[in-house]
């Protein structure tokens, strides 16, 4: 009964580990060529993502350690489903690599220790599932062992994120001292805002904001975006940031909700700053990875106005948006990593005329781009609109009105990598390039994910059925 | 004999924390200011032990908590030196400004 129990509940995270620990053994062994073993792990990755969907069991684990229910097991969806596009997109820069299966290990184990933070139940799960994610992604980061800017990003990734958990250690070590429990259930009785207990809620946020990069918690985010492969820079920017969002939903929202006064003020000013040196930094970049990290900072802000909700509707509209933000990131990544690993160029310059070139890329890298700002038929305009929809719950207009009017400002940067592909003339585009199959089809599902999430309202009535 | 008040490690544990901070921010040595973090680390483990023998002595989830925090510490550390190892490699320096090629 009880391991019947473990395996229905565990399920995902025991595929996960299952996969891991094959690799190694595949480590041990003789070589075997490269792509039969890309081809092995994205079908292990889908059978992982079909098994979330089986059999949705609800319940804890470990005396509350971990816990389990509908809404998590869709979330752990959303991210091994990121994982397996993310694998797919990079077939064509894995093939030229020795060290495959060492990229698989180290992404696994991060998204394992994801898997374990959203499940925590306890202040030490969580914690231990954060640094499980957090300490093979630096690995990751430094994966072109060669190039400088490789380990630079990794240097600046390890030890921002070790400054950032030394925070959030010293914040939940004060409500340790405060409350005498480490539980997320028994938590909320025991928080009454005394002065300590609001330092070290400050501290926990600071931490937090470090993770999903909110201003003036940014700074790491840019670099180590442009400097790590493309391929962990769209993990990075997907799956690792969506990972904390869903925990800080939900550490807000249960445990922290006796203290919603102050957090309201906080995620206020954070978003609002987040978006607009997000939007203002984005203007002048011209390396596309740079360009997507402040993008992704200014989504980041949007998300935190639909946290400011506070209620049902807030988490429902966060999830739904990170859902679409997979898909439009992952398609503008696709994109990317396909011309990065078969050309090196980087640089939104190289990309005027890319239309002539490759129509295919073009439209796909357009729609995704779309999507980032949120222009209707796409789904990025009704994640948006549910944000802020969620956000002007409580009445705070101007709030939105600033949100409002920076999106029209993200229309700008984004349009200006369409002008590049479209309009701009150049003796020299990037040539015809050969697409492998598997990486079409990722891009495929992306696109067709970005229309259909929004357009099809089952998506958006499934996740508003869950209970947050 | 008397104890030591609570007070008198919260201050010591804080000011490690603080001295760890500064560390970080002053110091330009790679392996420094990684020692710097493991200096806050090792404050708040002083904080939990505290706060468990003194406030909470009939569970032990605060002295479990460091427990992890020391190994999570050292793992940590793994990694970082083995990047800084590789970054000296191609850059022959440990010095943060010299690994500032991207900016802004």
């Amino acid at each position: 009964m009880m391991l019947n129990n473990m395996l229905s509940l565990l399920r995902q995270e025991l595929v996960l580990s299952v996969l891991i620990f094959l690799l190694l053994f595949i480590k041990l062994g003789k070589d075997r060529s490269q792509a039969s073993l890309s081809v092995i792990v994205n079908i292990a990755l889908l059978i992982n993502l079909l098994a979330g969907l089986w059999n949705m069991g609800e319940g804890e684990l470990f005396s509350g350690m971990f816990h389990t229910n509908a809404t998590i097991v869709f979330e752990k969806s959303i991210l091994n489903l990121a994982v397996l596009l993310i694998s797919m997109q990079s077939y064509s820069w894995l093939k030229s690599h020795d060290q495959v299966i060492e990229f698989y290990l180290l992404l696994f184990t991060s998204l394992l220790g994801m898997q374990f933070m959203i499940s925590s139940g306890n202040m030490l799960m969580f914690y231990l599932g954060l640094e499980m994610s957090t300490i093979p992604l630096a690995a990751a980061a430094n994966f072109d062992l060669t190039n400088r800017r490789s380990s630079e990003a990794a240097m600046k990734l390890i030890i921002s994120s070790a400054f950032a958990s030394g925070i959030l250690l010293m914040g939940i070590s004060f409500i340790y001292g405060t409350t005498g429990t480490l539980l997320f259930d028994a938590l909320p009785s025991k928080l009454t805002g005394n002065p300590l207990q609001m330092f070290a809620f400050i501290l926990f946020i600071s931490g937090f904001a470090f993770k999903i990069s909110a201003v003036p918690f940014h700074l790491w985010t840019a670099d180590v975006y442009e400097g790590a492969p493309v391929a962990v820079t769209s993990f990075l920017s997907v799956v690792s940031k969506g990972a904390v969002i869903f925990v800080f939903v939900s550490v807000l929202y249960k445990v922290f909700q006796p203290l919603s006064h102050a957090w309201y003020l906080i995620i206020s000013v954070l978003s609002v700053a987040t978006i607009l040196v997000g939007n203002l930094f984005a203007l002048r970049q011209d390396n596309l990875k740079r360009f997507l990290a402040f993008s992704s900072i200014a989504q980041v802000g949007f998300i935190l106005i639909g946290i400011l909700s506070g209620d049902h509707q807030g988490a429902v509209s966060v999830i739904y948006f990170i859902l679409i933000y997979v898909f439009s990131n992952l398609a503008a990544f696709g994109v990317i990593s396909l011309v990065s690993a078969l050309t090196g160029k980087e640089q939104i310059t190289d990309y005027k005329h890319f239309y002539k070139t490759n129509p295919l890329l073009a439209w796909v890298l357009t729609i995704a781009l779309f999507s980032l700002a949120g222009v209707p038929p796409t789904a990025g305009f009704f994640g948006k609109f549910f944000l802020l929809t969620a956000g002007a719950s409580k009445g705070n207009y101007l709030l939105i009105a600033v949100a409002a009017l920076n999106m029209v400002i993200s229309f700008f940067y984004y349009l200006k990598v369409v002008k590049a592909m479209f309009m701009d003339e150049n003796e020299t585009p990037i040539e015809k390039l050969e697409i492998p199959a598997v990486s079409k089809l990722a891009l495929y599902i992306c696109v067709a994910g970005i229309i259909l999430v929004g357009l099809a309202s089952v998506v958006y009535e499934h996740i508003n059925s869950l209970s947050i | 004999m008397n104890e030591v008040p609570l007070e008198h490690i919260l201050i010591v544990s804080t000011a490690l924390f603080f001295i760890g901070m500064y560390g970080l921010f002053t110091r330009r040595n790679m392996i420094t200011m990684l020692m710097s973090v493991e200096l806050m680390l090792n404050s708040v483990n002083i904080n939990f032990v505290a706060f468990n023998k003194y406030l909470y002595p009939e569970h032990l989830d605060g002295i479990f908590f460091s427990l992890f925090i020391i190994t999570i510490a050292a793992a940590e550390a793994a990694v970082a030196i083995a990047i800084i190892i590789n970054l000296y490699r191609s850059h022959r320096s440990i010095d943060v400004d010299d690994a500032a090629e991207m900016k802004f």
